[in-house]
């Protein structure tokens, strides 16, 4: 059954309905998305075909049927991100993932690459085509662009535009808006950085993950401390009285004229849920939660505050605040235990 | 196979760039590539002054190119890009997609920051006007032989074969940020490195370096060494990055190897001394690609 993804408006305030958009690493996350109230769901298969291809994640054919099953019979939806770069020796694997997704009955595909867009939009000419955020749309002018060759439905924003430059774009296209509003915060345009290759050979673009952790390395050192490594080199170096972090290269301390510190972003997480009001009256079709990497607990916990806090924001935006104790579960599950409202907020730039 | 010079990606003044150019009308170089691709606060140079800079290069005889801003947010970048993208004097290197649908329809270039991984894209681009394409620097030959076999045959291929690789975009500017400064009050601190600001680790290994939003590396890639396996691979051009010291002995440098008038290891000895941090190739080799792999 396929469920239409046409925009509702909510008739008691006039307000479009925001759609919270889950993620799902494997069927019990999916279910906990589910249960908790998201009205879609996005997984990927078991494989490069996208961007968090990580050991013991994803789905195989066998899953998606019973996940997109669980969530239809719940009137949620299920997407699936097809959202890195296949190259020429490696096509067939995309071409494969695009149709085995287009049969199993998958609601959107999430694609970044033009070549992987053009064969979905050709062999599956029904299938709502979402731009994902790999595909690094920045302007109305070239998500435009992918309206017209691919007659997208959607377009995932990256993390990059502050809110008027998000109310600009909604402004410019018919294409519906999902922006990111919880999680792991990426600080670089994605799709466009390759930091992660640079020093490790695999990046999201050509391996479906940032920093893969064969990469990585943790270092005990005697006086307490740790350093991590990422391909070797050194990314951060802790105190015994600190908390390591995933080495990922954007929120590693460095030196640059003499001072080390965290050169690109400190280890947080976004969170722009006190921006809700803002972004439903702005037209924003979807709310996107990040981490198909975190456990089925992060998923029901995030999806439960932000389902929450929409609904209420939806019934009256006017009156519309974040509960202390949103805000409390949200820090408990975030990377670094602290939030940012990212490049949304200005002075964050 | 013909020699190109990338935009100039970091913030020059304008004596400095208009000296710059004076130099590369006299150089070996075919094809120059012009604009602000990095930073749409940058300037002191407009576009009606990179229109002027053009006008002299191509009298010199010179193909010339307009390149975009790769990172388009404010809605005056987008203005700027169809002023650009509407000039009638000279082809136009698209390095958003942004670009590439306001060129959709006449000749266009690809730069290396859009991304073509494969002979699908490039096909479909090719029926949209594309001419030529850079290819993203993270690809090797491996993929790059694979794309020669299967790309349409008029469509030009061209390899970013020296110079700081750019590796990344932000929202940020992590130059204002050295300097505890936001974006919106950076002060125009890039002004002050114009080979970008370098970024080591807490040993003190040289890893990256910051310009304005974009972040490259520390490294120096340089395919040097492959310009007789890129000559048999039928590749069209070579791009050559442009650094603020030695880029007149750089271009020579190339052109005598194209030229087969140097033998390569003193070729190579030379680039060395003259570039800021050392040497890379490891995206060339299919590894990391900080990695400075030997020569066979």
């Amino acid at each position: 059954m396929l469920i239409d993804t046409l925009i509702i408006t909510n008739n008691e305030t006039g307000y479009l309905i925001m759609e919270l958009v889950c993620p799902a690493g494997n069927l019990p996350s999916l279910k906990a998305a589910v249960d908790n109230g998201a009205n879609a769901v996005y997984i990927g298969f078991k494989d490069d075909t996208n961007a968090r291809h990580f050991a013991g994640l994803n789905f195989d054919a066998k899953k998606i049927e019973q996940g997109i099953a669980y969530a239809h019979n719940k009137g949620a939806k299920v997407f699936l991100a097809l959202n890195t770069y296949p190259q020429p020796d490696g096509w067939q694997r995309w071409q494969y993932a695009v149709d085995q997704a287009g049969e199993l009955g998958i609601d959107s595909m999430i694609i970044a690459d033009l070549g992987v867009m053009d064969y979905a939009r050709q062999r599956w000419p029904e299938m709502n085509l979402h731009l994902s955020v790999q595909g690094s749309a920045t302007s109305y002018e070239a998500i435009e662009f992918y309206r017209r060759q691919f007659d997208i439905k959607r377009v995932v924003l990256p993390r990059v535009l502050s809110m008027k430059q998000v109310e600009q774009v909604i402004k410019n296209t018919d294409v519906g808006i999902e922006i990111f509003g919880f999680g792991s915060l990426c600080v670089m345009v994605e799709g466009r950085c390759i930091l992660s290759s640079y020093v490790t050979g695999d990046s999201p673009n050509t391996f479906g993950a940032c920093s893969p952790a064969k990469s990585v390395e943790w270092i005990d050192k005697p006086d307490g401390g740790m350093d991590t490594r990422l391909g070797g080199l050194l990314i951060d170096r802790y105190n015994a009285d600190e908390k390591a972090g995933y080495p990922t290269i954007c929120k590693g301390r460095f030196n640059v004229s003499s001072n080390t510190y965290h050169a690109m972003e400190e280890p947080t997480s976004l969170n722009t849920l006190e921006m809700l009001p803002q972004l439903l009256a702005a037209g924003v079709d979807a709310i996107k939660i990040e981490g198909r990497q975190r456990s089925p607990a992060y998923v029901a916990e995030v999806t439960r505050v932000w389902r929450e806090a929409i609904d209420s924001c939806q019934k009256s935006s006017d009156d519309y605040k974040t509960k202390a104790d949103w805000m409390d579960q949200l820090d408990k599950v975030s990377e670094g235990a602290q939030t940012t409202l990212g490049a949304y907020h200005r002075p964050w730039q | 196979m013909k020699l190109s010079l990338g935009p100039i990606l970091y913030y020059w003044s304008k004596q400095q760039v208009e000296d710059f150019y004076q130099q590369v009308a006299e150089s070996p170089v075919d094809i120059v590539y012009l604009g602000e691709t990095v930073c749409a606060k940058r300037k002191l140079i407009r576009t009606r002054d990179w229109l002027d800079i053009g006008h002299k290069l191509k009298a010199a005889g010179k193909e010339v190119v307009l390149s975009t801003l790769a990172l388009s947010e404010a809605e005056s970048d987008i203005k700027t890009l169809k002023r650009i993208c509407e000039n009638e004097d000279f082809l136009v290197e698209a390095n958003d997609m942004g670009a590439v649908g306001l060129l959709e329809g006449k000749p266009f270039i690809s730069g290396h920051s859009v991304n073509i991984y494969n002979h699908h894209t490039l096909a479909l681009l090719a029926k949209l006007g594309l001419k030529r394409w850079v290819m993203p620097v993270e690809l090797s030959e491996s993929t790059l032989k694979d794309m020669q076999a299967l790309k349409p045959a008029h469509i030009e291929t061209e390899i970013f074969a020296f110079g700081r690789l750019p590796l990344a975009y932000s929202a940020r500017c992590y130059t204002a940020r050295a300097h505890n400064l936001q974006k919106d009050d950076c002060q125009y601190r890039c002004l002050d490195y114009p080979d970008g600001l370098l970024l080591n680790t807490q040993e003190d290994q040289k890893f990256l370096n910051f310009n304005g939003i974009q972040t490259q590396s520390a490294q120096v890639y340089n395919l040097l060494a492959e310009l007789d396996s890129m000559k048999n691979m039928g590749i069209d051009i070579i791009r050559l990055s442009p650094q603020a010291m030695h880029m007149d002995k750089i271009i020579n440098l190339f052109h005598q190897q194209m030229h087969n008038t140097l033998p390569l290891d003193a070729a190579m000895a030379q680039l060395e001394k003259l570039t800021p941090s050392g040497l890379c190739n490891g995206y060339w080799h299919n590894e990391a690609g900080i990695k400075s792999v030997a020569l066979s």
